[in-house]
């Protein structure tokens, strides 16, 4: 039998989207650091406006190193293209807004980052979008919580803060039963450890200023589009499927059918919210994706080696990944995360807020900082910081005991990072 | 835009824009398993340029409804049916890959209704390998899959798509996923069974044909081949490119376009 002869993961994550400059040459990815380009006369200018013809007008609406990034994330999740954004916040709002207005409603995992929930939960009602959150190993729940007015489901692909397993291909069926679409935050995962549109998922965004950037030096999102998903099918998405005054009455789905979602978002996303990434940014966050599975492959065998350590530390009282036997997600994280279940886990240190507080005061190579997916170790514990104000029962309820702590395993040399965690947790006992 | 026409509905693409009976209709149709969207770059363009345009769906195909039709010679009958019910005279018809068998059949059956044709990633046969018919028959994604490698060249792998954030590769194969079981087998049948026969004897009006030196699908020298029994035919290159000419090479194809359909 014959097989697709395409260019493989690796290949693409360091080429696609990019040719050598046609003027220069240039092997690296210019940063063409402009806002404007020129016309080549009145009549190009108007097909470029009014979407009769392909090319860059201004940098808001798209720039050339942003459209190789663009381009490379695409052909990196198998997505019919690709619109980044300033952060993943701008990715998700920018999804959100270009399928969604007034009087819809969103299925949400209850269990996702809390800038997330904040803009479903607290933000967009004053937009008249509002959200049912769920728990997202409950399919029953995303059932029962679907109306009328539903556009999306909504779930990371690794929850927070557990590191719950999103089923993708049970909760993308719930959503195609109800003809809606299933949007994903794939950002802990990447495309190296999960292909969501394979697996289901019709859009993908990511905070790319984690693993996918991977050196924690320039913010940036993206919305992928799947492009398997039928925006004419039924009335829901008139964003897409009804003609358009903003481009003398253009409907996307019957122009661009399977890519009306990727033209749609720029076309009036970027053009009006303009929440458009910088090329600098674009720049530096290409020089991640092209070892995005080096970094991947590395990632995951720290964490394991790191897992390893805490579970036989006794300081810890538990450790919570999905590649731990113990972790309700086990068994899933083996089908659909065979490559690794990423490197974001927590565990519990003995003797709650305070050895806590004395851990984080005391590790020395791993950074206490609010972010994850660095090229470094990074620690935080939530009871002592973001979370502080919150009573120990507030702490529970929110899934964050006093004794939590996050870890995002780094790149360093393995044993360095468990002789710094060994140390710190010595020292946390010694209270 | 909708259309009911012997009992189905069928759907074009017109660039948004409303068909104007004074503009001359240009009418576009798609390969195997595709539909309308193979024409985005082109559609709204040649709306906004002095012709009426129009990419239909055929039968079964994108959003139109109907039974497919199975064999070309079907095809190119329904085509010409649906050209006399626009009312809006002999069309310029465009056709991709299944689409320029329908178009020539269409103008060698119903001479009346082809004021002239454009062709691309274009034969008189198109025989399809075994392994690709046997995954399309099974509906198994290998049939996009093969379809979609095959009708690239080398450049449409790696990048170069000049609609900003748009991949090529999955664009198609999503295109192609799209599809309601059944439909690529049909089509892909459709294609191998076909014999022109006496073709460049029968189609009258004036030809156009654009070739990618990349094409695998109707390689350059099948193209040839049937360029060469025409008397009337213009044969125009494009270098580095594959089969789905229309999306890796959209700029230089209006231009073809505008020029062939003046
Ligand atoms: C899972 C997840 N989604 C989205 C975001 C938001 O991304 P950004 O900070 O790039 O706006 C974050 C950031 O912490 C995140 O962790």
């Amino acid at each position: 039998m014959v097989e697709p002869d395409y260019l493989k993961f690796d290949t693409l994550s360091l080429h696609a989207g990019q040719e050598p400059d046609p003027t220069t040459g240039s092997r690296g990815v210019p940063i063409y650091q402009t806002t404007s380009y020129s016309f080549v006369d009145t009549e190009q200018a108007a097909g470029l406006f009014n979407l009769e013809q392909p090319g860059h007008i201004y940098s808001r609406i798209s720039n050339p190193t942003v459209a190789v990034l663009e381009e490379r994330l695409a052909a990196l999740e198998g997505g019919v293209g690709a619109v980044f954004t300033a952060s993943g916040m701008a990715a998700f709002h920018l999804a959100c807004a270009t399928i969604m207005s007034a009087g819809n409603h969103v299925v949400a995992s209850r269990n996702i980052y809390g800038g997330s929930h904040n803009m479903l939960n607290l933000t967009m009602p004053r937009f008249g979008i509002n959200t049912t959150f769920v728990d997202p190993r409950d399919p029953d729940a995303w059932r029962a919580a679907i109306t009328d007015d539903t556009r999306v489901l909504f779930a990371e692909t690794l929850g927070n803060p557990g590191i719950e397993v999103l089923n993708v291909p049970v909760i993308a069926e719930i959503a195609h039963e109800h003809g809606l679409p299933l949007m994903l935050d794939a950002t802990f995962t990447t495309p190296y450890l999960m292909k969501p549109i394979e697996l289901g998922a019709d859009i993908v965004m990511h905070s790319v200023t984690k693993f996918l950037g991977g050196h924690g030096i320039a913010l940036g999102g993206v919305v992928v589009d799947g492009g398997r998903f039928d925006w004419a099918a039924s009335d829901k998405f008139p964003t897409l499927s009804e003609p358009y005054d903003g481009y003398h009455g253009i409907s996307f789905a019957e122009e661009y059918g399977h890519q009306a979602l990727s033209m749609r978002a720029r076309a009036e996303g970027l053009r009006d919210f303009g929440a458009a990434m910088s090329p600098a940014n674009a720049f530096h966050l290409l020089q991640g994706v092209e070892t995005l599975p080096l970094r991947m492959r590395r990632h995951v065998e720290n964490t394991t080696a790191v897992i390893e350590f805490l579970e036989e530390n006794e300081a810890v009282s538990w450790v919570s990944h999905p590649s731990v036997s113990s972790h309700p997600d086990h068994e899933l994280a083996k089908e659909l995360l065979p490559k690794g279940a990423g490197a974001i886990l927590s565990f519990g240190i003995t003797g709650g807020r305070e050895a806590g507080r004395r851990f984080i005061e005391n590790v020395q190579l791993a950074s206490h900082v609010a972010n994850v997916g660095d090229a470094k170790t990074l620690v935080i514990h939530p009871a002592s910081t973001t979370h502080q104000q919150l009573s120990a029962e507030d702490l529970a309820a929110a899934g964050v005991g006093e004794d939590l702590i996050r870890l995002s395993v780094g790149l360093e040399d393995p044993e360095d990072i468990i002789n710094d965690l060994a140390r710190a947790l010595r020292a946390s006992q010694k209270g | 835009m909708d259309l009911e026409f012997q009992g189905i509905t069928v759907n074009f693409a017109t660039g948004g824009v409303e068909i104007d009976h004074s503009q001359p209709p240009v009418l576009m149709v798609h390969g195997a398993g595709m539909d309308r969207t193979v024409w985005s770059q082109q559609t709204r363009y040649l709306a906004h340029h002095g012709f009426s345009a129009m990419a239909v769906d055929l039968p079964g195909h994108g959003d139109s409804s109907g039974e497919l039709l199975s064999t070309i010679d079907e095809m190119a009958d329904w085509l010409a049916g649906l050209i006399r019910s626009l009312d809006l005279g002999p069309v310029r018809l465009v056709g991709h890959s299944m689409g320029c068998l329908i178009a020539l059949e269409t103008a060698a059956r119903h001479g009346d209704v082809t004021e002239r044709l454009v062709l691309m990633g274009a034969a008189a046969a198109m025989p399809v390998h075994p392994d690709l018919l046997g995954a399309a028959e099974r509906n198994e994604i290998l049939a996009p899959q093969l379809m979609t490698a095959w009708a690239h060249g080398t450049r449409a792998h790696i990048a170069g798509n000049p609609t900003p954030g748009l991949w090529m590769r999955s664009g198609c194969q999503a295109l192609l996923e799209r599809a309601a079981d059944g439909v690529i087998y049909n089509d892909l049948f459709a294609c191998s069974s076909y014999e022109a026969g006496d073709i460049a004897g029968q189609v009258k009006c004036p030809i156009t044909v654009i070739v990618g030196s990349e094409d695998k699908m109707t390689p350059p020298k099948a193209t040839a081949q049937l360029v060469a029994g025409f008397s009337e035919v213009e044969l125009l290159h494009l270098e580095g490119i594959g089969h789905m000419m229309m999306l890796e090479a959209p700029d230089q194809i209006r231009e073809m376009m505008l020029t062939a359909l003046q």
